[in-house]
C-alpha cells in the first residue's frame, strides 16, 4: 500500500501503514525522498525521560519526528487478573501500585465502585478525610510532575528538589496517617481504614499554610523563565477536538480548553460542598499543560483550607460495611474519579461471590497517550522529551 | 448509514422524551428507543442491573454496532463525544450450565459519556458468537480514538478481533505470545515460573563446574 507521512497532519489519515511490512515499505519510500536520512531509532525503555520503562520507536528525518509508536508492556503483570483472583478487600493494596505517587486516589476510586456496587454510603468524616488525603495527593503528584518535566527540560535537580521538599512534607503525613509513605492502602468501601492520628489535622494545616509560598517560590523560579517558555510554548499543540475524541482527560484536556473535571461534572464524594474553580487553557501547549498543574495546585489548596476548617467529628465507617467475604449482589458497577493524571475508573462485575468475575482499571495514563505521536509528529526529539513529561505517565498504571 | 434515514432518525429522536440532566444518569431505555429509531433495524436488548448501581446497559447487534456508535455521537441531544472506558468480558458458559454444546461467548463493553452535554454513562456492549473460531466485532476506534489502545488491549488479552481497528496489535503481552491470558481458562505455560522447586523434589545434583553460576554457558 502506497504511503506517504506529512509530519503534524492528522494521524488518522495516516493508518494505512501500520504493520511491520507497512513500515518497511514506508521506511524505503521516505528513505528515497529524503536521501536515506531516515533512521529508525528505539526510545527507552531506560531512557530517563521516559520516567520508567517505555519504549517508542522513533522514526527520524534529522533531528524530525516522522512517526513515533508508543511500545508498552514492559511492566506488564495483569493486574487485571490478580483483581479478579482475590477478594474485594484484598485487591485495595494492589490498586496503590497502580499509580504509586497516587495510592490514595487508586484506593478511592476503586472504594467508590464498590460503594456503587453495593449501596454502601461512607459516613461524613470518612467523605471529608477522602477528600484531604485526594487533594494532598493532588498537591504532590503536579508538584512532582512539574519537577520532573523541568528535569527533563535540562534543569537539573533544583525544580524536582523543591518540588520533592514540600512532597516529603506531605508523605510524611500519609506515613503518620496510614503507616506508609507511598502505598498508603488508606481507603476501604464504606469509609476509611483507621480515624486521623491526634493533631494530624493541625500538621496538615501547617503544610498547607506553607504551601502557598513554596507555589510562589516556584513560580517565580520557572513560570517566566525564558527557558521554560521557549522550550514550552507552541510545543504539543493538542486541539480540543482531538483530545475530547481520544479520551484524554484530567489537567491534558483542561489544557486544551475543554471544560470537564469530574469533581464538577459528578460531584462525587462531597465535591459539592467546596468553592473551587477549575482553571483552563487556551492554547492546549506544553506551557498550558505546565500553567494547568500550577493553577490546580492553587484550587487544591482552597479545597484543602475549606475542608480542613469544616471537617465534622463522627464514624468514620459504614456499620454496614462488611469488609471480609463481601458478597456484593450480581451486577456491574463502573465508577471514576477525577485523579491527578485523569479519569481514573474501575468496572468491576459481581456474580454474587466474593470474588470479582471481572475486574477492569480504565488507566488515565495509557489513554492519554494515544495523542502523544500526533503532538510529536513533525517535532523534534528533544520536544518528544518534554512532550511526554507535560503528559504525566506512571508506567505502573500505563502496563498494570 | 445513509444521510436521509440518519436524519429521519434526528426527527423522530426529537419526538423521544427528553433526557434528563445528572446527577441523574441517562436512562438506558431512552437511548435504547432513541437508537432503535435513529437505526433501523438495529437489535438493542436492554440489559437491567439488579444491582444498587443500577447502570443498567444495551446489548447492540454487531452489525449496527458502528452505525449506532455514529448515530450516538452525533445524536444531538445525547452527544456522546467521549467514550471513557473499553473492555472485554470473557463468559465461558454464558450464564447456563457448561455442556459441551454451549461455546459461550466474549463480549466488549463500551462506557460512553457526553462531555458536551456533561451525560452519562450510557453503556454498549456486543457479543462474539462464540470464544474460538467467531470472534469478529466491529471496531469503533474510527468512531472514538480514545478505543485505540484499549480495543487493542482486549484483543491482546481477550482474543477478539476487531474488524477495522487500523493498528491491531498486541499491546502489552509481547509478539509472538499466542494465548490470551485473561481468557477465565488460562493456564499460565509451566515454564512460566523459573523458580526453582525444591518441596518433594530431591535436590538437584551439583553442576558439572565448580562454578555453579557458569552453568548455562557451559
Amino acid at each position: 500500500m502506497a504511503s506517504t507521512i506529512t509530519p503534524g497532519a492528522s494521524l488518522q489519515d495516516q493508518r494505512a501503514d501500520q504493520t511491520a511490512a507497512g513500515l518497511a515499505e514506508t521506511v524505503r519510500e521516505l528513505g528515497g525522498e529524503a536521501g536515506g536520512r531516515l533512521l529508525e531509532i528505539s526510545m527507552g525503555p531506560h531512557h530517563p525521560s521516559t520516567h520508567g520503562v517505555f519504549r517508542m520507536n522513533v522514526l527520524l528525518d534529522g533531528e524530525r519526528v516522522m512517526r513515533l509508536k508508543p511500545v508498552f508492556g514492559y511492566l506488564h503483570r495483569n493486574h487485571e487478573q490478580i483483581g479478579e483472583k482475590t477478594s474485594y478487600l484484598g485487591s485495595i493494596p494492589y490498586t496503590d501500585r497502580l499509580d504509586y505517587l497516587c495510592s490514595m486516589t487508586n484506593n478511592w476510586a476503586y472504594a467508590l465502585t464498590v460503594e456503587k456496587l453495593t449501596g454502601l454510603v461512607p459516613p461524613e468524616r470518612a467523605e471529608y478525610i477522602r477528600v484531604i488525603t485526594a487533594e494532598l495527593t493532588r498537591l504532590q503528584n503536579h508538584a512532582s510532575l512539574v519537577g520532573f518535566l523541568l528535569q527533563d527540560m535540562g534543569a537539573s535537580g533544583t525544580p524536582l528538589m523543591y518540588a520533592f521538599r514540600e512532597r516529603e512534607k506531605i508523605l510524611d503525613l500519609f506515613e503518620s496517617l496510614s503507616g506508609s509513605r507511598m502505598m498508603c492502602n488508606y481507603m476501604r468501601f464504606g469509609g476509611v481504614r483507621v480515624d486521623l492520628p491526634p493533631g494530624w489535622a493541625e500538621q496538615a494545616r501547617q503544610v498547607l499554610d506553607a504551601f502557598p509560598r513554596f507555589l510562589g517560590e516556584f513560580e517565580k523560579l520557572l513560570t517566566q523563565n525564558e527557558i521554560l517558555v521557549a522550550r514550552t510554548q507552541g510545543v504539543g499543540i493538542l486541539s480540543p477536538q482531538l483530545a475530547v475524541n481520544a479520551g484524554v482527560t484530567g489537567p491534558m484536556l483542561r489544557a486544551s480548553g475543554v471544560n470537564y473535571d469530574l469533581r464538577k461534572v459528578d460531584r462525587y464524594g462531597i465535591y459539592d460542598r467546596f468553592s473551587f474553580r477549575v482553571p483552563l487553557g487556551e492554547h492546549g501547549d506544553v506551557f498550558d499543560r505546565y500553567m494547568m498543574r500550577i493553577l490546580e495546585m492553587h484550587e487544591s489548596v482552597k479545597i484543602l483550607d475549606q475542608a480542613l476548617r469544616a471537617l465534622p467529628e463522627g464514624p468514620i465507617m459504614d456499620p454496614k460495611a462488611r469488609l471480609r467475604g463481601l458478597r456484593p449482589k450480581a451486577g456491574e458497577a463502573y465508577g471514576r474519579i477525577e485523579a491527578p493524571k485523569g479519569e481514573l475508573g474501575f468496572y468491576l462485575i459481581s456474580d454474587g461471590s466474593p470474588i470479582p468475575y471481572r475486574y477492569r482499571v480504565r488507566p488515565p495514563s495509557l489513554i492519554n497517550l494515544t495523542v502523544l505521536e500526533d503532538m510529536c509528529l513533525g517535532r523534534s526529539v528533544a520536544d518528544v522529551v518534554v512532550i511526554l513529561g507535560s503528559i504525566d505517565i506512571v508506567l505502573g498504571e500505563v502496563d498494570r | 448509514m445513509t444521510e436521509p434515514e440518519a436524519k429521519t432518525g434526528e426527527i423522530r429522536a426529537a419526538a423521544a422524551p427528553p433526557v434528563t440532566a445528572p446527577p441523574e444518569p441517562v436512562s438506558a431505555e431512552q437511548v435504547k428507543s432513541v437508537l432503535e429509531a435513529g437505526v433501523p433495524g438495529c437489535q438493542v436488548e436492554l440489559v437491567v442491573n439488579g444491582n444498587p448501581s443500577a447502570q443498567h446497559s444495551l446489548r447492540i447487534d454487531p452489525a449496527h454496532a458502528r452505525a449506532s456508535a455514529e448515530f450516538l455521537r452525533s445524536h444531538s441531544e445525547l452527544k456522546l463525544d467521549y467514550c471513557s472506558n473499553v473492555t472485554g468480558v470473557d463468559w465461558p458458559v454464558a450464564g447456563s450450565p457448561a455442556t459441551p454444546g454451549n461455546p459461550g461467548y466474549l463480549e466488549a463493553v463500551y462506557h460512553l459519556y457526553s462531555m458536551e452535554k456533561k451525560l452519562g454513562p450510557v453503556i454498549v456492549r456486543m457479543r462474539t458468537g462464540n470464544r474460538t473460531d467467531d470472534v469478529q466485532l466491529p471496531s469503533l476506534t474510527p468512531v472514538w480514538r480514545s478505543a485505540e489502545f484499549q480495543e487493542r488491549e482486549i484483543f491482546d488479552l481477550y482474543g477478539i478481533v476487531f474488524v477495522g481497528h487500523p493498528d491491531l496489535r498486541r499491546l502489552l503481552m509481547w509478539e509472538g505470545f499466542v494465548d490470551h491470558p485473561m481468557r477465565k481458562d488460562y493456564v499460565p505455560p509451566p515454564e512460566d515460573d523459573p523458580m526453582p522447586q525444591f518441596h518433594g523434589k530431591p535436590p538437584a545434583a551439583p553442576a558439572q563446574s565448580a562454578n555453579p553460576g557458569t552453568g548455562e554457558k557451559g
